[in-house]
């Protein structure tokens, strides 16, 4: 059995459904991701892991053993909030010591505890300080210590980065990918930026509607993405309409309209070639520069197609240009319809 | 569920006993009959007192003067607090705050405080008087006149119209106020057309509050307005502590406090229809 | 950095003269060492200072409203605190009602209030005494320790209460090293604000107290309806004062501009 399985979970408000039958086995020391849109049951799913919302239905089983409706006290699980929730009266060392006090660790012991974790997240010199007077990326790093000294068997984090600008924030993700190898503590991170998911995770669970629609290795997810909705979720992808051949390979619909298959096509996946060469012809509509990469707005007898092509010091194509459009058949990757609407 | 009900226990036992249960008493008490031999007459029943009230001339001369002078002191507050609000607003640091607390901070000493330095003031050998005979004019009847009241309670009621108009200003963006300068407004235009549209909720929750108050005042009108010049207040001091009816004063206190509900509340559905959509408040 | 033109500016001194002036001549009025209501013209003197502190009667009433502000913010705040935490925490049916109710008394005129508990008070037997005086004083005053008690709690990060819980607080536990704290200034302000309006208030005061408990406001009312003569301005000036002592130290708490203009 795994280290942290849910069973079936499920949370009802009133008719609406927020969590629906959802079944997660998380291994010990792995580190998990849950990614959905805003509103698609991951807090809340989080939430009822931590003990803070009532579950309806189904179980919650750590280590074997079902807290479903243990008080959050007694789960001693360690949560990171998203707002960080750390206690404004309180110093770093009062924050971090506060879990540790509440176990009632003699004073020596906590002392030691504490000088180790503010040293894992490299704290040890802002001890003193209140809240108030750190940066974002420092508190976020107070949360983390003080969920981790208590040495929880499973650390929970939620939208740990949503409140950090962007260059922190990839920092931070490095930072607590490191903190969590060291430890090698268990966690699950809820977040709903799909790039900070595929970054950190040993294995990505996307939610849609309160429901799980895949669950996979980060680039499995990216590759064989399941639906059309994970597809255009996580990373950029072209759809195309497509039907199966004589052989039962999938081909691009040519002739317009819809075909019986909907194939994505990743924008990097697509090579730019001569005009009158490739598969499809087209006409750039439109550029745009991001530094590493290009990416072209193609108008093509398949419809707008969106291609990245990395910045190999090459000049760059110029609006109008005519070009052709090249790809693996084997790169195409069948989708299968939603099962939910969002 | 029930936490809620535990932790809000101690304030329901109070409020029962001490808010709900005095005030039904009095709204019974205002049916009861009184004589003046043998006082209140629990088991009798009248509807003598609310007939008084509406019929007697002295008690209609009454509410009028506390209806007419409490609207003219709303008014006044209303010319004189928005304008100041605006001004406040429009300060710099540190003067702003250094004047919104002067403003406000009659708020928290004594109205009796109040009204006495007012009486110091208009006197019959007061400052003011002493300045118009310092200029040559012929000293005014000044103190226990509607004046007097008036004023005084411009001055009680100012803080409480400042504080909602402050408060609405604060919320007001300032660069809608530059985006109109920008397209062409003129400064009394953006005023005009941006500022006040956007203050009225708390220009109508200012009067709400100051009428309210303004029209249930005791001690301005007890120690400003003399023997001869009463208020619906003062009058319900007289009943009960002077001719000791108090089914008549339970009956004026009841009509005061209903009259005060209901303006209230059809205000508050007036300023909420008009301005709970366009503003959100 | 002022955009008032000198129009407004001009308006604005008439304003604060206005607000100002009877304040101030109450304060200059107590320094007379004439025995009528005048400005100080020949020089100042404290007799009329010195006059208040041979009054037994105003003595007492200081006294009196001291002891019942004390009382009666206290026991407003030990009502009020559970209640803001119930109606900010819990949702339970009646939750409106209930905070509509404890809020009332700030749109009930006092008189009324007056009148209502003195008969309550009569039927009882008990008007007059101080435990009943300071009870009504907490009815009218604990709307004021509610309202900043309930915008604390509500502005405080609910995730943090979570986060003491996760870690293993309890719900007594909870409250004294993580609730309380982070809503102390809103009960400290909330404590003062109910301090200082008990203090005032008259209107109601009147109606249930008797000598033996009348509070300061009420006596002052009362000898400023029989006399006049400075010992009056003495004593408001000794209130003003007061006041002014009590203000800095709530603006030192809880920030005197978030009490009255209710800025957070």
């Amino acid at each position: 059995m795994a280290f942290l399985q849910l069973n079936a979970l499920s949370k009802r408000y009133g008719a609406v459904d927020a969590v629906v039958a959802t079944d997660l086995a998380v291994e010990k020391g792995e580190f998990v991701s849950l990614l959905g849109p805003s509103g698609c049951g991951k807090t809340t799913t989080l939430q009822m892991i931590a003990g803070f919302v009532d579950v309806s239905g189904g179980q919650i089983l750590l280590d074997g053993r079902d807290i479903t409706h243990a008080k959050p006290a007694s789960r001693g699980l360690g949560v990171v909030f998203q707002s960080y929730a750390l206690f404004p009266h309180m110093s770093v060392r009062d924050n971090v010591a506060f879990g540790l006090k509440m176990r009632k660790v003699p004073a020596v012991e906590i002392a030691s505890k504490v000088k180790q974790v503010l040293e894992l997240v490299r704290l040890a010199p802002h001890a003193e300080r209140y809240p108030r007077e750190l940066s974002g990326g420092q508190r976020q790093r107070v949360a983390l210590a003080r969920a981790l000294v208590i040495e929880p068997p499973v650390l929970l984090l939620d939208e740990p980065l949503s409140n950090l600008d962007a260059n922190l924030r990839e920092e931070m993700q490095f930072e607590i990918r490191r903190i969590q190898c060291t430890v090698g503590i268990t966690t699950l991170m809820v977040t709903h930026d799909q790039a900070e998911a595929l970054s950190i995770s040993d294995r990505v669970v996307v939610m849609q509607a309160g429901r799980v629609t895949q669950i996979d290795v980060p680039y499995k997810l990216y590759e064989h993405p399941r639906t059309r909705f994970i597809s255009d979720f996580v990373g950029k992808a072209n759809m195309l309409a497509g039907d199966y051949d004589a052989l039962g390979t999938p081909q691009v619909r040519h002739e317009g309209g819809d075909g019986e298959l909907t194939l994505s096509l990743r924008p990097e996946k697509i090579q730019l070639v001569d005009a009158g060469t490739g598969r499809v012809q087209g006409k750039v509509l439109d550029r745009y520069f991001f530094g590493s990469q290009w990416l072209y707005r193609i108008h093509t007898s398949l419809g707008e197609i969106t291609v990245v092509r990395s910045n190999d010091g090459s000049p760059p194509l110029g609006r109008g240009t005519a070009v052709g459009l090249q790809w693996h058949a084997d790169l195409l990757r069948v989708l299968a319809a939603d099962e939910v609407h969002p | 569920m029930s936490r809620g009900y535990l932790l809000s226990l101690p304030a329901l036992v109070l409020f029962a006993g001490l808010l709900i249960l005095p005030l039904g008493l009095t709204l019974v008490l205002s049916f009861n009959v009184f004589d003046y031999q043998v006082g209140v007459k629990a088991d009798e029943w009248t509807l003598a007192h609310y007939l008084a009230l509406f019929s007697d001339a002295y008690f209609y001369e009454i509410f009028w003067r506390t209806f007419w002078i409490s609207a003219l002191v709303t008014l006044l507050c209303v010319v004189i607090g928005v304008p100041q609000a605006y001004i406040l607003s429009r300060m710099g640091t540190p003067w702003r705050s250094i004047f919104l607390i002067l403003i406000l901070t009659p708020l928290l000493i004594s109205v009796v405080v109040r009204a006495f330095g007012w009486s110091l003031l208009l006197g019959a050998d007061g400052l003011v008087n002493q300045v118009i005979q310092a200029l040559g004019g012929r000293p005014l009847k000044l103190l226990y006149t509607p004046f007097a009241v008036i004023i005084a309670l411009v001055h009680v009621m100012l803080p409480f119209m400042i504080i909602p108009v402050w408060t609405s200003l604060q919320k007001l963006d300032p660069s809608a106020e530059q985006a109109a300068l920008s397209l062409g407004a003129s400064q009394t235009t953006v005023m005009r057309k941006i500022v006040l549209p956007q203050v009225m909720p708390g220009v109508l929750s200012g009067t709400l509050i100051v009428f309210g108050l303004a029209a249930s005042s005791f001690a301005i009108p007890g120690l400003l307005g003399g023997r001869r010049l009463k208020m619906v207040a003062t009058v319900v001091y007289d009943q009960y502590l002077s001719e000791l009816n108090w089914p008549m004063g339970a009956t004026i206190a009841v009509v005061l406090l209903l009259v005060n509900l209901l303006i209230m509340l059809s205000w508050n559905r007036m300023v909420e229809g008009r301005y709970k959509k366009s503003l959100g408040v | 950095m002022s955009r008032n033109g000198p129009l407004a500016l001009g308006f604005h001194t008439v304003v604060v003269v206005f607000m100002m002036a009877p304040l101030v001549v109450v304060c200059l009025v107590a320094f007379t060492p004439e025995n009528t209501l005048s400005l100080p013209t020949s020089g100042f003197s404290l007799r009329w200072f010195r006059a208040v502190f041979e009054r037994a009667d105003f003595i007492q009433a200081f006294y009196n409203s001291l002891i019942l502000a004390f009382t009666a913010a206290s026991l407003a705040t030990l009502i009020a605190v559970p209640a803001a935490l119930a109606i900010s925490r819990y949702a339970f049916p009646g939750r409106n009602f209930f905070s509509a109710l404890f809020l009332s008394p700030i749109i009930i005129p006092h008189l009324v209030l007056g009148v209502a508990m003195l008969r309550l008070f009569a039927l009882m037997g008990v008007n007059g005494s101080f435990t009943w005086l300071m009870l009504a004083h907490v009815v009218i005053i604990t709307p004021y320790v509610l309202r900043l008690v309930l915008a604390a709690a509500i502005g405080i990060d609910r995730s943090a209460e979570q986060a003491a819980e996760s870690l293993g607080a309890g719900r007594f536990t909870l409250f004294r090293l993580v609730t309380l704290p982070m809503i102390l200034p809103g009960v400290a302000g909330g404590w003062l604000l109910a301090f200082i309006n008990s203090f005032d208030e008259v209107t109601l005061s009147i109606f249930v107290s008797s000598p033996a408990t009348q509070t300061l406001p009420v006596r002052m009312y009362v000898y400023a309806t029989e006399s006049i003569d400075p010992m009056m301005a003495a004593v408001s000036a000794l209130v003003i004062a007061l006041t002014a002592a009590t203000m800095i130290v709530l603006d030192r708490v809880y920030g005197l501009d978030r009490v009255l203009v209710g800025k957070h």
